[in-house]
């Protein structure tokens, strides 16, 4: 054996590194995402993402159009999260133009905030048991979604990328109906989250694929800059609605749901728990939906009603000024995070006195949190590899932009 | 947050550490920020990352704003977060241009100190900065371009790069067109 060895030049065949690409056009990568996997055998040794291939530049656009031209652009970006998108550059503008919004807005904005919350977290749940062979879960997570979906244009006209949100609140108030339509979703919500939990909770497969994968130690998750419910599993009970006052969560009575390991299997559990929370959001918050306007009375920057126009010159001139130029911000840049379905969600927003924002930047969750894929994959499995990035959830539209 | 008179008790501290650190605060819109020079901004982060009372471990965010036609014209912006006490703090870093047509200009690449080291997070973040606005950071461990293709020229989110103007390569195009 000494002999065969030397003649090999010492290097023993089973260890030989083999360089694979996986992506960017997979099924697995949950979007436009490239890995450069060295595997030794079956175990990854070593990898990087490649990302970039949906990159659209929408934040060089933002930068040529007025403020509120911009809000469908940003919606773009995470397209399973577009409220979030909305709301972090809405109110980043209201905080440079110190804009308050009135709390009926609040409340609007914190139900479909939460509601878009459980639509993504649905959409997750459905792709990533589809990677580790529960195909059914796909079809009923998609059946929710699009009640979900059904609530989003009955309200905003849109099912997807619904610009409802707009610099002073919102665009409309809930149509007649509307109410009772959330109640039954509401009520029928948790039951459908048991039942996930039926069927995922025994399954062997899905127990075992899932159970002991992926750890990353908290504390480099917090290196990492890692947010959201990757933290929240690894036992960091830290979220920006408690941890900072926006919108209606102050007033809010909910829980954080925190895993103890760090695995996948705490991350399941820990996003399947905010969905229940933030059912019990959205009911606290149309429970207590206060009456009064639904977007802010200041003509400089909200669009008059529409039914003043024919009755009102200072209304029309304002709507025109609004319309044509925009309105303007002084000079000034706000940081403005909120918690996302994936984590920190922060909008930058650089004005420069003119109609225009001179720079809009988002630091968004799953670019960030896509760091600690390398660290969640390295000596493990090919295949826990798969589950670690479902389990990630990475919308590469956000990673992109 | 810290107030403006805290944010003057950072600075004052910075000062007998680091003199000439800092180089003037702000306190807009309920945010404060401390605009620190280029040179010695890795020494700052660190003081705030490690002193006692201090704790900003945390970096939410790093991203670059162009200000032109301000000088200096370019600034990296930390968004730094003490997760105890929930407090946010910026550090700004302004960086002159240095291409040939602007004032300071030799033609070369505004530097930054990489704080890669400090806070792991931020590698792909300052790999977006400098495929973006072009601004190197000294000793990052692979600083190539992030989301635009390794052979782009230019730097797209500076002010005076042109929105459009870019060919679309799609093969009808190119069939069609020539």
């Amino acid at each position: 054996m000494a002999e065969l060895a030397q003649a090999n030049g010492s290097q023993n065949l089973d260890t030989e590194v083999m360089t694979i690409n996986i992506g960017p056009h997979h099924p697995a990568t949950h979007g436009v995402l490239r890995l450069v996997v060295d595997l030794e055998g079956e175990m990854v040794r070593d990898l990087r993402p490649i990302i970039g291939y949906v990159h659209t530049g929408i934040e060089k656009s933002c930068e040529d159009k007025s403020y509120w031209k911009v809000i469908p652009f940003v919606e773009r970006m995470d397209y399973v999260s577009y409220f979030f998108q909305m709301e972090a550059f809405c109110g980043a503008v209201e905080r440079l133009v110190d804009l308050e919004i009135p709390p009926r807005a609040k409340y609007l904005r914190t139900i479909f905030l939460e509601l878009n919350r459980i639509h993504s977290h649905l959409v997750w749940l459905g792709t990533t048991a589809l990677d580790l062979g529960a195909i059914s879960m796909l079809w009923y997570c998609f059946r929710e979604r699009d009640k979900i979906l059904d609530l989003f244009e009955m309200a905003t006209g849109q099912r997807m990328h619904t610009r409802y949100f707009q610099v002073g609140g919102v665009i409309e108030d809930i149509p007649v109906g509307f109410e009772a339509k959330l109640r039954e979703f509401i009520t029928e919500m948790p039951i459908r989250v048991g039942q996930y939990q039926d069927l995922l909770d025994r399954n062997e497969v899905f127990l075992s694929r899932t159970k002991g994968t992926g750890v990353v130690p908290r504390e480099r998750l917090l290196e990492l800059g890692v947010t959201g419910p990757l933290l929240r599993a690894a036992g960091e009970p830290w979220d920006l609605r408690k941890a900072f006052d926006y919108l209606a969560y102050p007033e809010m009575d909910f829980k954080i749901p925190v895993g103890t390991v760090g695995d996948n299997y705490d991350r399941y559990r820990v996003r399947v728990a905010e969905m229940v929370e933030s059912v019990r959001i959205v009911e606290q918050a149309l429970d207590g939906l206060p009456e009064g306007p639904h977007i802010a009375d200041d003509r400089k920057y909200v669009l008059p009603p529409r039914s003043e126009l024919s009755t009102s010159m200072e209304s029309l001139i304002h709507h025109f000024k609004l319309v044509t130029e925009g309105y303007r911000v002084a000079p000034g840049e706000v940081y403005y995070s909120i918690e996302h379905p994936r984590g920190e969600l922060g909008c930058f927003v650089l004005a420069d006195g003119s109609a225009k924002p001179a720079r809009v930047h988002f630091r968004d969750p799953s670019f960030v949190n896509l760091q600690s894929f390398r660290d969640m994959a390295v000596d493990t499995y090919i295949a826990d590899m798969i589950c670690s990035l479902g389990m990630l959830d990475p919308i590469l539209g956000g990673v992109d932009r | 947050m810290p107030d403006a008179p805290g944010l003057e008790l950072i600075r004052g501290e910075i000062e007998q550490d680091h003199p000439g650190a800092v180089l003037d605060t702000s306190f807009d819109r309920n945010q404060p920020a401390l605009v620190v020079d280029s040179t010695q901004t890795l020494a700052v982060l660190r003081w705030l990352h490690d002193a006692p009372g201090q704790g900003y471990t945390f970096l939410s965010s790093l991203h670059a704003a162009d200000y032109l036609p301000a000088a200096p014209r370019f600034a990296v912006h930390y968004e730094l977060l003490n997760r105890d006490r929930v407090e946010r703090l910026r550090v700004k870093a302004m960086l002159a241009d240095r291409s040939a047509a602007g004032p300071a200009g030799d033609g070369g690449l505004p530097e930054i100190d990489s704080c890669v080291e400090l806070f792991p997070t931020a590698e792909f973040q300052e790999r977006e900065v400098f495929d973006f606005f072009g601004i190197v950071f000294r000793g990052h461990p692979n600083l190539t371009r992030i989301l635009l293709p390794d052979d782009y020229v230019g730097w797209p989110q500076r002010r005076d790069f042109p929105v459009g103007g870019e060919p679309v390569t799609f093969t009808y195009n190119e069939r069609a067109y020539g």
